[in-house]
């Protein structure tokens, strides 16, 4: 989910005058291969996922998705995005203030970092943490010798989602709060505000549903992050599988039906962040309206 | 309160937005700050609230030394161009904001608050977002909200730019009662002149970061200082050669020299309805435009264009037609002044004594 379109679907698109749409028959075809192509790329595998997770009976379902390894691969899933979320919740406003309203030298570096994790590939951020803070890795030796465990562990894991999905929330945010200018902030500062109360009471009300937006795919991303993880966690059954690794390892061990069934879980966390998206973009289109 | 400025001077990264501007303000006063756009009007009230830092000069409030001191502390209100109005608060809240931000307990908020939507008229709007307002409206919330913490001088940059023509009248006159009812000091800023002449009651004219001239709107108008003033103030027509004119043949000039001459200090007409024909001289019709309350005349004068009025009820003149044209008085502009000359021809030609 590396990038993210915002649907802002308004009513003047849907009704354009007579002489520059086109014709009935061209419509047709148009929608009609939209939903051909969706239906095979996206639903067919999407159905697939459920149907073979119920082939062999509801039973092994429920065996599979409550088995020790799959519950405690869905609690590190969740505590890793507990974690990783927050940090770059706390990151992502601090860039985004930063960057949208001081001017310092090094900003368009900055704003070029910021998009490092979009452009590298996931097994890449997963490898920079290894080389840092693994055995043989700049740190490794003194962090062994202090009895201090990153790598294959929980904040190797971590630190790695936290990486690949660091630019959501700030690459929300920037855009929002420099197309806000400092206006009423200055409005503020002239009735006596000073700089933390200007933030909670001007800055941040100003641009909550953007970011609630960035969370939400922020959150996304960190659910389902693969090739990060895998690289630093180490695959230890029952303590470094996040859900993701845990379908992979299933799937390689021939338990295609354990293995779809805990794809269902990871399909389901998905479908409830995508209608708590929905739900966040209606209300923001409806807050622009008003404005 | 009384306010002292001494060589304020402010660069924009090599533009000189305001450059070593003095001037003092009496307590009580509304004062138009008026000038072209981009001449660094903004700018200097942006200093004057301290939301930005000049580069050199003083700034004293009630005598005391300012230019370290936070906006927050200075108690001036501030009235943004577009009222910068908090968009995820009624007008209630934003009303009380300076208020709140201070901590006072919520009976005085509410009494403050109910004060001003009486004294701006928007009682029964307290529950309204900004976007729910007109654009006057908006500008009286930003106006409440300003005077909300009782600040000891107001400032206002461009407060009716973004109001049609109609309602921005209304407003003028709305806003300049308002401010002699609550006595405050006041400084407002603005590039239409009509607007300074008809609010301010007293003018300063800035260009290119200059202040030009201060004074009372008539004073300005009737003896401008400068070239720059002469020109701005007015309708006025540059005459480049301003012996070429009749009467002023012999008027003293170096070479260069321009004249400003208003359409009022111009008076056309057939020959027997000038009262000094002998002073006028011959010039031609060259377009005339209505102005509703009376006509516009583009007048050719030898190898000059002057502009003139020419009321409604007088005979109509055509296009082309020769007329007569009496030119009272002229400006004549140098560098950095500027001096009436009247006609010295028009004396009477049969005094008659009684």
């Amino acid at each position: 989910m590396a990038g993210a379109i915002t649907a802002h679907l308004s009513e003047k698109a849907s009704k354009r005058p007579k002489h520059i749409t086109e014709s009935p028959i061209i419509r047709v075809v148009l929608i009609g291969i939209a939903l051909l192509f969706l239906g095979l790329i996206v639903l067919l595998p999407l159905a697939s996922i459920f149907v073979e997770a119920f082939k062999k009976g509801f039973e092994v379902y429920v065996a599979s998705v409550t088995d020790p390894d799959a519950i405690s691969a869905l609690k590190l899933t969740l505590m890793t995005v507990l974690i990783a979320v927050p940090l770059n919740t706390v990151f992502g406003i601090a860039a985004a203030w930063a960057i949208s309203k001081f001017q310092f030298r090094g900003k368009n570096v900055l704003i070029t970092l910021i998009d490092l994790p979009f452009a590298v590939s996931p097994v890449i951020s997963g490898l920079i943490f290894v080389l840092l803070f693994g055995a043989q890795g700049m740190f490794g030796p003194w962090l062994a010798e202090h009895d201090i465990k990153i790598i294959f562990a929980l904040p190797g894991i971590v630190l790695a989602t936290t990486f690949v999905t660091f630019p959501f929330i700030a690459r929300e945010l920037i855009p929002l709060m420099q197309a806000q200018g400092v206006q009423e902030e200055e409005a503020a500062a002239s009735l006596g505000a000073k700089g933390w109360q200007i933030f909670w009471r001007v800055t941040l009300p100003n641009v909550k549903w953007g970011l609630l937006y960035g969370i939400i795919l922020c959150n996304a991303r960190a659910v389902g992050e693969f090739g990060a993880v895998s690289v630093v966690s180490g695959h230890i059954r029952g303590e470094t599988n996040t859900l993701p690794l845990h379908i992979e390892i299933l799937y390689n061990e021939y338990q295609f039906s354990a293995s779809f069934a805990v794809a269902s879980l990871l399909v389901l966390l998905a479908l409830v962040t995508l209608i708590v998206k929905s739900l966040v973009e209606w209300k923001s289109a409806q807050q622009q309206a008003e404005e | 309160m009384h306010i002292e400025v001494r060589g304020i001077s402010k660069n924009y990264n090599g533009h000189q937005a305001v450059s070593d501007v003095s001037f003092s303000i009496e307590r009580g006063k509304l004062i138009g700050l008026l000038g072209p756009s981009g001449g660094g009007k903004s700018t200097l009230l942006r200093i004057l609230a301290g939301l930005e830092s000049p580069d050199a000069g003083e700034i004293y409030i009630n005598g005391k030394l300012v230019n370290d001191v936070q906006p927050q502390q200075r108690g001036i209100g501030f009235v943004f161009q577009n009222y910068a109005l908090f968009k995820h608060m009624n007008v209630f809240d934003n009303i009380a904001f300076g208020l709140t931000i201070r901590k006072k307990d919520k009976a005085e908020i509410k009494q403050r608050v109910d004060e001003l939507l009486d004294l701006t008229g928007l009682r029964g709007f307290e529950k309204r977002y900004p976007h729910q307002l007109s654009g006057g409206q908006r500008q009286r919330v930003a106006f409440a909200r300003a005077l909300a913490p009782r600040p000891e001088l107001l400032l206002l940059d461009e407060p009716f730019a973004a109001i049609d023509a109609k309602v921005r009248k209304e407003l003028r006159t709305w806003l300049k009662q308002l401010i002699s009812t609550i006595g405050i000091t006041s400084i407002f800023v603005t590039h239409d002149q009509d607007e300074a002449v008809e609010v301010a009651d007293e003018m300063l004219i800035v260009q290119q970061g200059r202040l030009e001239q201060q004074g009372t709107p008539v004073s300005i108008y009737t003896e401008p200082k400068t070239a720059f003033v002469a020109g701005f103030i007015g309708h006025s027509t540059v005459v480049e050669q301003p012996t070429s004119l009749r009467g002023f043949e012999l008027t003293k000039l170096s070479v260069g020299t321009q004249a400003i001459i208003r359409p009022e200090f111009v008076e056309v007409g057939r020959e027997q309805e000038i009262a000094f024909p002998s002073a006028a001289a011959k010039g031609t019709v060259r377009h005339i435009f209505f102005r509703g309350a009376h006509l516009e005349l583009d007048i050719q004068v030898g190898d000059n264009r002057v502009a003139a009025h020419r009321s409604l009820d007088q005979e109509p003149l055509q296009p082309g037609e020769e007329v007569s044209v009496l030119i009272h008085r002229l400006y004549v502009v140098s560098e950095q002044s500027a001096t009436m000359v009247e006609n010295p021809l028009k004396v009477d030609p049969l005094p008659v004594h009684i």
